[in-house]
């Protein structure tokens, strides 16, 4: 893998980077000091057991849950995250579990979906039509019949690209993607996982929360392990094994050591 | 079925149903691929406007059967004048319908707004000129709605039973309103006055035959002209669009059923005397279609009532206003039930405690479903309003015709509202197993 940049995020510093994020709801502490890298072209698989604290990590990056204390530093910069509309701002799309499309409209209508483009106050759909054309054929998704038809004729695995394909037309550059294989057979994850890789090849950087190891070693470049609220460990993903990743997630710690472990916090 | 790229998907059973789920137009590349795609969709269930046009020719042919009036040039007119007021209304409750809501006081709403512009131009009492009468009657109808769509979007009670309630309050209202004034019975539109000849003139007024055709002409000119190239646009730039056959079809339908309606109201239907021309209902119908279709499926705010009726969250987190446009969606359904009701005015003269809104709505849902548009939301167009408006016209006209009792009048408008509701579960739930939605 020719991929220099790959191995070398600290040389630029990482597109996001979390530093001491705590997050409460009244006195229930979801968020521990959680520092987390995101760098440019590279895909940082998420994971955690369930309450670990991924999804509300994710809606603090997202801006829509506000963190209590802690910084967020865009390309070296600290910025503010109030609202979903700045995280948009700053180049951060989401694309939930659930995918947020409205099943009776097209394709084309959903990837604009409240970004409509305008000529003399009617809908451009010409113009639309095109540019999600052009999105879709960059990512390479070529098995849908026609951009036109209902999204409620996709199968799961295109309705998944379809939500991503939304997610990074407006020149985004962090795309988070939750549990974007949990509902796909094996095709269609195969499909959304070389999506995964495109994006990342892109440029984008690409935060991956999935429950699937197998999936998390397929893709992710990075791998990130989170334990009731606190980020235990993060790598490069060769540095982790199966066994290690599940130890981390169910203990939050690891007795293994298979890489060099140079960036591991563990639990204090 | 011709396809732009070769399917990485190995499911060829997906593939097969996927041919079902994908309406033809997008998919066809001639007439005879787009008819061997409607015939698949038509088998699997998606039957399109075929419901609606079914209902017609079965309600023309029973009632030519029972009375050979029925197919008379002057009952054809009539039953265009009576189907005004169901297509207008039925367009108006698409408003809410797209929405997943639903609006039970239509009916009232448009029976005070007629009473409110009938009683304003009475030249014994308050002598408003027609227009400022008409304007009257729209804006508190727009009011009634802005009322029941604040209520319904900021405290969150159900459309159902705030429009259910409204509808009551508002039958008495009109009661009020119409025994106000010093008038044996009820304030009526005959009379020599200008402005009440113009309120009559909305559904009796005709147009000079000669003029008809003229217009008709340029109509289907610009109709045919927009349709011609704006779809002979997006094929040479590679968009999809139907195959030029087809849109020529369609050009070619809008022609003959123009030139049949504009004939057959040309024709003289008077006992005595003349009285021919394109009743005047006709381009205001053809006028509220137009811009509720523009407005439904040109403009964001349309494309965010579809959204909102598709999957509401998906709008939310695409920053659409929820509130604003679902509020607004009941004052335009209540607007455009206020013109209804001014054609309803007009075309019995007058307005009475005969007034039934409550049966006139179900015949408005009725009319909107069995064109086509779906009481879950997020499926419908204006124009399956105009369809449906013509059955539910044809119903109501024939059992007139026919002198049936009142009785069975309510119960045949109750079977034909579970016919609708009935088709549009059906075809739901074919949807839904397919994985598929008409939009």
């Amino acid at each position: 893998m020719a991929q220099v940049t790959k191995d070398s995020p600290a040389a630029a510093g990482p597109l996001l980077a979390l530093r001491g994020i705590e997050k409460h709801f009244g006195p229930v502490q979801a968020l521990y000091n959680v520092d987390l890298d995101l760098p440019a072209g590279q895909a940082t698989a998420l994971v955690g057991d369930n309450g670990a604290g991924k999804s509300v990590l994710t809606k603090c990056i997202a801006g829509i849950y506000q963190v209590d204390h802690g910084q967020f530093l865009w390309e070296g910069r600290p910025v503010q995250v109030h609202s979903p509309r700045d995280a948009a701002r700053l180049g951060i799309e989401t694309v939930y579990q659930d995918l947020a499309l409205a099943d009776n409209l097209d394709i084309v209508q959903n990837m604009f979906l409240g970004r409509e483009r305008l000529r003399n106050g009617l809908l451009n759909e010409d113009d639309m039509e095109r540019a999600a054309a052009q999105t879709l054929s960059n990512l390479r998704v070529t098995t849908v019949r026609s951009i036109r038809q209902p999204v409620a004729s996709l199968s799961g695995g295109q309705r998944q690209s379809v939500a991503v394909a939304k997610a990074v037309m407006w020149n985004s550059k962090l795309v988070m993607l939750d549990e974007p294989t949990a509902a796909l057979g094996v095709v269609q994850t195969k499909m959304v996982l070389d999506l995964v890789r495109r994006l990342r090849d892109r440029g984008l950087a690409v935060m991956m929360i999935s429950h699937n190891l197998n999936d998390v070693f397929e893709v992710a470049d990075r791998v990130a392990v989170m334990y009731l609220g606190r980020l235990v460990v993060q790598d490069r993903a060769s540095a982790f094994d199966r066994q290690s990743v599940v130890e981390y997630m169910t203990t939050g710690t690891s007795g293994r050591v298979a890489g060099d472990g140079k960036e591991k916090h563990g639990p204090s | 079925m011709a396809r732009a790229e070769a399917p990485e998907d190995p499911t060829a059973s997906a593939e097969a149903a996927a041919i079902v789920d994908v309406p033809p137009e997008i998919v066809a590349q001639s007439l005879g691929e787009w008819f061997r795609a409607w015939l698949t969709r038509l088998r699997a269930g998606e039957s399109g406007v075929l419901p609606v046009v079914l209902g017609l020719v079965i309600i023309s042919i029973v009632f030519t059967a029972i009375s050979p009036v029925f197919l008379s040039a002057g009952n054809l007119v009539n039953l265009f004048q009576q189907s005004a007021v169901f297509m207008v209304l039925a367009m108006a409750e698409i408003f809410v319908l797209l929405l997943g809501e639903i609006d039970l006081a239509t009916g009232y709403t448009a029976g005070v707004g007629g009473v409110i512009a009938v009683q304003l131009v009475q030249p014994v009492t308050t002598k408003w000129p027609w227009w400022g009468a008409i304007l009257a009657a729209l804006l508190v109808c727009a009011l009634i709605g802005l009322i029941q769509g604040t209520l319904i979007t900021r405290l969150r009670l159900s459309s159902l039973i705030v429009t259910l309630a409204f509808s009551l309050v508002l039958s008495g209202v009109m009661l009020i309103l119409l025994g106000l004034g010093p008038f044996s019975g009820y304030p009526g539109l005959l009379g020599q006055s200008p402005n009440i000849v113009a309120l009559h003139k909305l559904m009796w007024g005709t147009i000079d035959p000669t003029l008809s055709w003229i217009g008709m002409v340029v109509l289907v000119l610009i109709v045919g002209g927009i349709l011609w190239w704006s779809d002979s646009r997006r094929r040479r730039s590679g968009l999809v669009a139907p195959p030029a056959s087809l849109t020529i079809l369609k050009i070619a339908l809008i022609a003959v059923v123009s030139v049949v309606v504009v004939a057959i109201c040309n024709i003289n239907r008077a006992a005595t005397g003349t009285l021919a021309g394109v009743p005047w209902v006709i381009p205001i119908v053809l006028a509220v279609l137009a811009v509720w279709m523009m407005l439904v499926q040109r403009t964001r705010f349309g494309r965010y009532i579809y959204a909102i009726g598709g999957n509401p969250e998906a709008a939310r987190r695409a920053g659409v206003n929820l509130a604003w446009i679902r509020t607004w969606c009941f004052v335009l359904c209540a607007f455009t039930a206020g013109i209804g009701g001014l054609l309803y005015a007009s075309y019995l003269g007058g307005m009475s405690n005969n007034f039934n809104g409550g049966q006139i709505v179900l015949y408005a849902i009725a009319a909107a479903v069995i064109g086509g548009t779906s009481l879950f939301g997020g499926r419908g167009k204006m124009l399956h309003g105009v369809l449906g408006g013509l059955v539910i016209g044809g119903i109501y006209n024939g059992l007139y015709l026919l002198a049936i009792d009142v009785q069975w009048q309510f119960i045949v408008t109750g079977f034909v509202l579970l016919v609708a509701v009935t088709i549009d579960a059906l075809s739901r739930r074919s949807a839904t197993s397919g994985s598929a939605a008409r939009v």
